[in-house]
């Protein structure tokens, strides 16, 4: 269970960027954040594992708090959170196999990651793993041979070899053409139950929000101001979440602090 | 009617305004004032001037036709002078590693380190080869191990810049990725840095042997071993035809390397 | 479902194996072989910490006492330096052009390339030993080795330059008639000019760096200076001579940057 309460991001001096937020994660359901840019999606995935410093607030995932672990304790808790970028982030000139094993550098020893001995069962685990989505006959090709929907594969991969407890996607199919984009969103909401994962995915295409996800969390201007079912998602719902202006919702703060 | 020049309400054109103009006489006159003033001053008998050309075609007349009855030993001591240039690049590359992750912003562990990186750099650049070579000369004694010291010190400089330039300018996404999944700082170096590095390591590599073969044809003149100091025997004893001789040598390895190491950057990159 | 494959390895760099092995194998042979012949006195090698504690121990403090010595030795390379910029940058020109595949007519290319080899491929000090030769010891055989230098260098990037022009313009200035100087003002000049003036700074800033070393046979500047100290074992001067040098060269590179931005 992912608990967030009251979390705070604010950076230099300028407005908040995430303002007291709170959402709670059970079970394994895959959740999509929508909201137009700027609204702070891909500040509070970010946050989650710690890529941006949370200014205030408190993150639990399964008993652990995250905002105040350090160093050695940090790492471990992030290979327990595995991430999917929107221009996925591999390394180019690495093979295949290399990308995916590097989802268990948090794992194995720095010899075996220096000498490219991985354990047995982390590649029997990555063939399995790749011949699921379909990439299995790629394992010795450089990452930037790839094509984009195979590369955004390799990067899921990538994370789930991390044996992660929850699944992060900040924008996974931004980058991808629209029939690409709907296989990798099926894929990761296949996948979320085949291996009982939740999966929280930030995304701009709200119809693939309403078909690949089993609830949908509005934000806008740094909080959450929408949290359902797909279904109840209507047209009035979808014009607050993505009509006015910083400046029209910080009108309203000041209402509300007079 | 009006003409063109009436509707544009002018007749004259020039290509730079006057504040351009003016700056541009300043830099001629600055140049002029300076090439003045360097040649009025400078220390040369102007008599010898008149004369080089004369002295210049002398010398290469006494130089003509080379002799090669010592080519033997050029060829030997050239190869020589070859595994000086290689075995410096090589422990030069291997030194400047970690002077160019201490030197790059993004790698380095704090401000200390950088500034400590940075002075590594500046004063391996900033000493020429053959100064470098004259110290570790007086060092060591003359011989080949000084002369693989000066160049290696003097590689370490160039490649350590070049290589902390490229790892400041790698893609930071990948490394984001791999911090994401709780890798430690050593493995996201190994993982996501160092691959991307890797065509510019090999590019400047490759640069800095071409470079050196060069610097090592004239270690040889401050005693650090190499061709040159048969040169040097050569032009001291008046023996201008093996000193053309082994002038051709040089010219002719600098050529072979050039192509060589062009033939390495199609094949490795 | 574990029917999965449970090893793997990273293919190699060199697929093929046996090509794969001897490379290996010649690197080993090489290194073992240079360690061997090598003519290393390894006994006189081990006396250098001793030496090394006394070179250092000599030179701390830096003596700027012969300050005046110092200051002429740097003018005069400055001198060498600025003479020998102008010097060979107005005869790269010619020569660039020369060594222009799309201008000059093949037999003329030929003798330009092979002046910006010959130039290139020596390094300036065994340029300067034989000027030194030729024209007897001091500035005057600094100032000609550096323009050698200047020309390897700036004929042979204006030269690529000149290959990379576009020749529609030159097209254009042949199709209105101009005779072959008024094209070259217009069509071929503008087109170079920004990069000869980089070129011509950078240079100013190299010949320095070179000209402090050109002096150690005997063609004049600082090198000379530094050259004397070092011989008569004044480890002190010679470090100033060092941090004076090396000061210079920082000075002259960012000067020489901030004007080569400026210029764009």
């Amino acid at each position: 269970m992912l608990k967030i309460t009251d979390l705070v991001k604010r950076y230099g001096k300028g407005d908040p960027v995430l303002k007291n937020l709170d959402l709670t994660i059970e079970g394994e359901s895959v959740v999509s954040i929508i909201g137009s840019s700027g609204a702070g999606k891909s500040t509070l995935l970010r946050c989650i594992n710690r890529l941006v410093e949370p200014t205030s607030g408190s993150i639990v995932l399964n008993g652990t708090e995250l905002t105040t672990l350090q160093g050695r304790e940090l790492r471990a808790a992030r290979r327990k959170i595995g991430m999917v970028f929107q221009s996925f982030n591999l390394v180019d000139r690495l093979t295949v196999m290399e990308n995916v094993q590097s989802g268990r550098l948090g794992y194995i020893s720095t010899w075996a990651a220096v000498m490219r001995r991985y354990p047995k069962k982390d590649i029997r685990r990555a063939f399995e793993l790749m011949e699921r989505v379909g990439i299995a006959h790629y394992a010795d090709k450089r990452a930037d041979e790839l094509s984009g929907g195979e590369r955004q594969r390799v990067g899921v991969v990538r994370a789930l070899m991390q044996d992660p407890e929850i699944l992060l996607a900040d924008e996974p199919t931004a980058s991808l053409d629209p029939k690409t984009s709907e296989q990798i969103m099926g894929l990761l909401r296949d996948l979320a139950g085949e291996l009982k994962l939740p999966v929280l995915i930030n995304i701009h295409n709200v119809n693939e929000a309403k078909i690949y996800t089993d609830r949908i969390v509005g934000m806008r201007y740094g909080r959450i101001i929408f949290d359902d079912k797909p279904d109840s998602l209507d047209q009035e719902a979808m014009d607050q979440i993505y009509s006015g202006s910083p400046h029209a919702d910080r009108s309203t703060d000041m209402k509300e602090a007079s | 009617m009006s003409t063109i020049a009436e509707k544009f309400g002018r007749e004259d054109w020039s290509r730079f305004t006057f504040k351009q103009r003016m700056q541009r006489y300043a830099a001629f006159a600055l140049s002029a004032l300076l090439l003045a003033w360097a040649l009025g001053s400078i220390d040369v008998i102007w008599v010898w001037v008149w004369d080089a050309p004369e002295q210049m075609g002398d010398l290469l007349g006494r130089m003509y036709p080379p002799d090669p009855s010592n080519l033997g030993a050029i060829l030997r001591v050239l190869l020589e002078t070859v595994n000086i240039a290689t075995f410096a690049t090589a422990l030069g590359v291997v030194v400047s590693l970690p002077v160019a992750y201490l030197a790059a912003q993004n790698t380095t562990p704090n401000r200390a380190t950088l500034w400590l990186g940075r002075l590594i750099l500046v004063t391996s650049r900033s000493v020429n080869t053959i100064i470098w070579a004259l110290l570790f000369v007086a060092i060591f004694g003359p011989g080949v191990v000084a002369g693989i010291l000066a160049i290696m010190f003097r590689s370490i400089g160039f490649i350590g810049k070049l290589l902390g330039e490229a790892i400041e300018e790698i893609d930071k996404r990948p490394v984001e990725a791999l911090e994401a999944t709780g890798a430690s700082r050593f493995k996201v170096i190994v993982y996501a840095i160092i691959p991307q590095v890797m065509p510019t390591f090999w590019a400047v590599a490759i640069l800095r042997w071409d470079i050196n073969l060069r610097e090592s044809t004239v270690l040889g003149l401050v005693g650090a071993g190499g061709i040159g100091i048969i040169l040097q025997g050569a032009i001291d004893t008046f023996n201008w035809p093996e000193a053309a001789m082994v002038l051709l040598a040089i010219l002719a390895l600098v050529v072979l390397g050039e192509v060589v190491s062009a033939f390495l950057r199609r094949r490795i990159l | 479902m574990s029917d999965a494959p449970d090893t793997w390895r990273k293919p190699p760099f060199i697929a093929n194996r046996w090509l794969r092995w001897a490379v290996y194998l010649g690197v080993i042979t090489y290194i073992v072989w240079v360690g061997a012949s090598m003519p290393i006195n390894w006994e006189r090698v081990a006396d250098g910490l001793g030496r090394a504690k006394r070179i250092f121990g000599g030179a701390f403090p830096p003596s700027f006492e012969r300050s005046g010595l110092l200051i002429d030795g740097f003018l005069e390379s400055l001198k060498i330096a600025l003479l020998a910029t102008a010097g060979g940058v107005a005869l790269s020109i010619p020569i660039a052009f020369m060594a222009a595949r799309n201008i000059a007519p093949l037999p003329i290319y030929y003798l330009g390339r092979a002046i910006i080899i010959i130039a290139r491929s020596f390094h300036p000090v065994i340029v300067a030993i034989i000027f030194v030769k030729a024209v007897g010891f001091g500035p005057f055989a600094g100032v000609l080795t550096l323009i050698v230098y200047s020309i390897g260098f700036v004929a042979k990037m204006l030269a690529e330059r000149i290959e990379e022009i576009d020749f529609g313009q030159v097209e254009a200035m042949r199709a209105a008639g101009a005779p072959y100087l008024s094209t070259l003002v217009y069509a071929i000049f503008p087109q170079i000019m920004p990069r000869q003036i980089g070129l011509s700074i950078y240079q100013l800033d190299s010949n320095l760096r070179a000209s402090a070393v050109v002096g150690i046979v005997g063609a004049g500047g600082i090198g000379a200076t530094l050259a004397n100290a070092f011989g008569r074992y004044d480890y002190d001067f010679a470090l100033a001579i060092t941090i004076v040098i090396v000061g210079a060269i920082l000075i002259s590179e960012g000067v020489s940057g901030m004007i080569r931005k400026r210029i764009g």
